[in-house]
């Protein structure tokens, strides 16, 4: 990655060329270095988390052949939730992704402040580490849910996971925390000080919006978790009772707790909770746009539209947090709200939907691996929104709340359209990491496998749903369910395809590294600014710092029918 | 890269893919009724806010993934001309247009479909009967207040696995006459019934699918829950909310009476204390 270059003025590079292993690969300040440090801890985090899901999937098809105990199976489920959302999708695309392309795409030689970077990358590796620990304790990892609600997770004789499985499960918790924190901080202040002349905040990619925005949704519903995480760990070892209520009896003994309520967590939890979802998939979206910008070889349709929705998003995303908790015991008057307020999102969400498959309008597209899978993620977001709009009317809520129609509707919001996004993002950055490009036979391999895989297994799941079939349950012996139940194999055959279709991404991924066909500066002629710097990018990004002189997404503009500007050009 | 796609098989898989999916979801919903059948008088509302959405939103389904094929299939290749503006006439049309129309439809679908319903599941009028579950790792518990209408008060310090599995307590007037039923739940059909929920240990879900009822049991408060159950007839209760590692196993047997069978065993089903 060396590469000479004079180091200018920028106050944001303050420091020297690494050389030696361990500073250019290890403990390396380089934000490129430091994304890509990042996916490769989110893969070794996703096969333990899609490990656990083919493992309680087998249990599911064919009950009692799956060598899994009802203890197994409520702590893989909780352990595959809680790592699958908190250490894949935030690693892979909050943290990896945002960290290598956003001082690309802005035009800054790094992040605002490098050794924050690098420890927050070296703050989470102890966080995963003492997750992935916390199944080999006694009684094992977490069993509550990855929701973790009190009082299950707060005493420990009320599930084999609560004793130490379940303290380690909250520190691993603050550690993300923190480490999340210093990225989102990472994030704000470089999109806000370090952007190259000429880039204004309406000429940046909507990407770069997506990241920002999310980083502020970070910063100011994370608090709320770190508030609960603490109660729970003071309920747990402190002694106090802020989620227990008097006189629980537990396998037949009173407990000593008096006065607390469990609602309170489940607000504090949601008040994270639901920004957090919005958190990751808003990145996803906008990589989205900038994939299929460049591969429709036209604009996005509204951008200005976009970004108004994107805020709007935001905004709403944290005062309906409680369609979480419509049958919770809330007040039913508080239900209505919620419901009222979540459907006001769905307007936002719409615009955004529409300004995705608007794109397409009078396209030119190119079908490479990165362009599938932004067309894949349109069709996701879409049918995950729609699975929202029964979810969010508590009428219908009584009957799909805790059951497999949510896991579906979720599913397909953070476990596809995430997923695509991240995919997306890798497929397209790939030549700016290495300055090689990814194997294109497998990456459609991987398309294919992953589309059909994911879409049966999510969309059967909403009929599920509908047949009342609860979520984490061992087995299904209810009489009601059986119809439902009855479907179950199938999910898992189609579940088994989309796991299968990551190992051929993991090759590919690995192998194209080394020995992927070399990539030129441009090699998908689209209009940012990371496509100005070197394949692969050097450190500092470039000799001379950029200067912007348009907008980010300059497809049809251009002399000589060449169709295309960069953002860079005159 | 880009003139190798050119004329790609994916401008047709795609969008049959697409199309096939879509054609799927839509007729899985015409042609199998996936609910099981409903057997409340609000239950039938839930159904109704269901279909609407179902309508409503299916269309939507359908509608954004034709354009989506449409796109896909009519793009120009690589040597079509650049891209030409669209107008913003027609853009603003394509993008505040089904803005709105969603707003409208699920606004509208809840303030006057669901709300009404969501109205009736948390009604409180002294007139219905009133009913008490216990939930317990693993179990659910019926108790009904008996010929004085009155439950008796919970005692927690008197709690036993065995003699004393509803925390009730002999010498309290109000609770001798009450019933205890374990693991199953009997109820009179074409009567309203108030159910109030409570928990001993975490939290649980009274759950009846076949009355779209569901509502948390949480230790600490009482939770409410409403219903008319309109035809005898067997039924379940089934946990929705985890509790522990045999959530999977916490049902119990829900049992609809004709009213006259159901006051007449109220009658005769001696008090937990007589
Ligand atoms: C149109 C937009 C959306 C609406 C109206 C909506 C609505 C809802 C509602 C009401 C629930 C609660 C369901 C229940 O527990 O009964 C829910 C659950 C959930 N949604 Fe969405 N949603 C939308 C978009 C999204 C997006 C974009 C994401 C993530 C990227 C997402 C992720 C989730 C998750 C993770 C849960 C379940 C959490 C759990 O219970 O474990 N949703 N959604
Ligand atoms: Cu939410
Ligand atoms: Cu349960």
């Amino acid at each position: 990655m060396a590469l000479t270059h004079s180091h200018g003025t920028d106050a944001a590079h303050g420091h020297d060329h690494p050389s030696g292993f361990w500073s250019k690969y290890i403990f390396s300040f380089d934000h490129k270095v430091i994304g890509v440090q990042y996916l490769i801890l989110a893969c070794i985090m996703g096969l333990i988390g899609a490990g656990l899901s083919v493992w309680f999937r087998t249990q599911l098809a064919w009950p009692g052949k799956a060598g899994m105990s009802p203890e197994n199976y409520v702590m893989a489920v909780t352990m595959h939730g809680t790592i699958m959302i908190f250490f894949v999708v935030s690693l892979s695309l909050s943290s990896g992704l945002g960290n290598f392309c956003i001082p690309l795409q802005i035009g800054a030689r790094d992040m605002a402040y490098p050794l924050l970077n690098m420890l927050s990358f070296w703050t989470i590796v102890p966080g995963a580490a003492i997750m992935v620990a916390s199944f080999f304790v006694e009684g094992g990892g977490a069993a509550g849910g990855w929701t973790s609600y009190p009082p299950l997770s707060a005493l420990p004789k009320a599930a084999p996971g609560s004793g130490t499985g379940q303290t380690l499960w909250l520190l691993a918790m603050a550690i993300f925390v923190v480490s999340f924190t210093l990225g989102g901080l990472n994030y704000v202040a470089t999109i806000l000080n370090l952007r190259a002349r000429g880039m204004t905040l309406m000429r940046m990619p909507i990407t770069i919006w997506t990241y920002f925005i999310s980083a502020v949704l970070g910063l100011l519903s994370f608090p709320a978790l770190t508030a609960a995480a603490i109660m729970l760990l003071l309920d747990r070892h402190g002694g106090t009772s802020f989620f227990l209520p008097s006189k629980l009896i537990l396998s037949g003994q009173l407990q000593t707790n008096t006065g607390g309520t469990p609602l309170l967590f489940q607000h504090l939890f949601w008040f994270l909770g639901h920004p957090e979802v919005y958190i990751l998939v808003l990145p996803a979206v906008g990589i989205a746009f900038d994939v299929l910008a460049a591969n429709a070889r036209r604009p996005v349709m509204g951008y200005k539209a976009s970004v108004f929705a994107l805020w709007a998003i935001a905004f709403l995303g944290m005062i309906v947090w409680g369609h979480h908790m419509f049958i919770s015991g809330m007040n039913p008057y508080l239900g209505k709200y919620f419901s009222i307020s979540t459907l006001i999102i769905t307007a936002p969400f719409a615009l955004l939907g529409v300004c995705l498959l608007g794109t397409l309008w009078r396209a030119r597209i190119r079908f490479n691996t990165p362009m599938l899978f932004a067309l894949g993620l349109i069709s996701a977001v879409g049918t995950g929104g729609i699975g929202g709009l029964f979810l969010a009317t508590a009428t219908a809520d009584l009957h799909f709340h805790d059951t497999y129609f949510v896991v579906g509707h979720f599913h397909l919001m953070i476990g596809v359209t995430s997923l695509m996004g991240t995919f997306a993002g890798i497929y397209y950055w790939f030549p700016k990491m290495f300055g090689r490009t990814m194997n294109e036979t497998l990456g459609k391999l991987h398309f294919v496998g992953t589309m059909v895989g994911t879409f049966v297994v999510f969309t059967v799941q909403h009929f599920q749903g509908m047949g009342g079939m609860t979520r984490r349950y061992y087995e299904y012996v209810n009489e009601y369910v059986k119809p439902a139940a009855a479907l179950n194999p199938l999910v898992t055959i189609f579940a088994f395809i989309a796991f299968g279709s990551q190992l051929i991404f993991l090759v590919n991924f690995f192998w194209s590294m080394f020995a992927g066909a070399k990539a030129s500066k441009n090699p998908w002629e689209a209009t940012t600014l990371e496509w100005t710097a070197e394949s692969p990018a050097g450190h500092g990004n470039w000799n001379e710092p950029p200067v912007v002189r348009g907008d980010p997404y300059r497809y049809g503009e251009g002399a000589d029918g060449k169709g295309w500007k960069l953002q860079t050009d005159a | 890269m880009s003139r190798r796609d050119r004329g790609s098989v994916w401008r047709f898989l795609l969008p049959v893919g697409f199309l096939a999916f879509t054609a799927a979801t839509v007729a899985a919903v015409l042609f199998k009724d996936w609910m099981p059948p409903v057997a409340s008088e609000h239950g039938k509302g839930v159904d109704g806010m269901i279909t609407y959405i179902l309508c409503a939103a299916g269309l939507i389904f359908v509608a954004g993934h034709l354009l989506l094929a449409k796109f896909i299939f009519t793009s120009g290749a690589d040597d079509a001309p650049a891209y030409k503006p669209i107008g913003n006439k027609a853009e603003m049309l394509f993008t505040i247009g089904p803005t709105i129309f969603i707003l409208l439809i699920s606004e509208i679908g809840v303030l006057f479909i669901g709300n009404p319903i969501w109205g009736q599941v948390f009604k409180e009028d002294p007139e219905d009967f009133q009913i008490e579950v216990i939930a317990k790792q693993f179990e659910w518990i019926a108790h009904y207040p008996g010929r004085d209408g009155k439950f008796g008060p919970f005692r927690m310090e008197k709690y036993d696995e065995v003699d004393n599995i509803a925390a009730l307590w002999k010498k309290d007037k109000e609770s001798r006459d009450d019933l205890v039923v374990r693991g199953k739940l009997i109820l009179p059909a074409g009567k309203a019934c108030q159910i109030r929920i409570k928990s001993f240990d975490v939290l649980h879900s009274f759950n009846i699918p076949a009355f779209r009822t569901k509502q948390d049991a949480v230790p600490g408060i009482y939770t409410k829950t409403r219903f008319v159950a309109t035809t005898p007839g067997d039924y379940e209760i089934a946990c929705a909310e985890i509790c522990g590692v045999n959530h999977y196993k916490m049902k119990a047997k829900v049992q609809v009476l004709p009213l006259e069978k159901y006051m007449k065993w109220l009658e005769e089903e001696p008090g937990f204390f007589e």
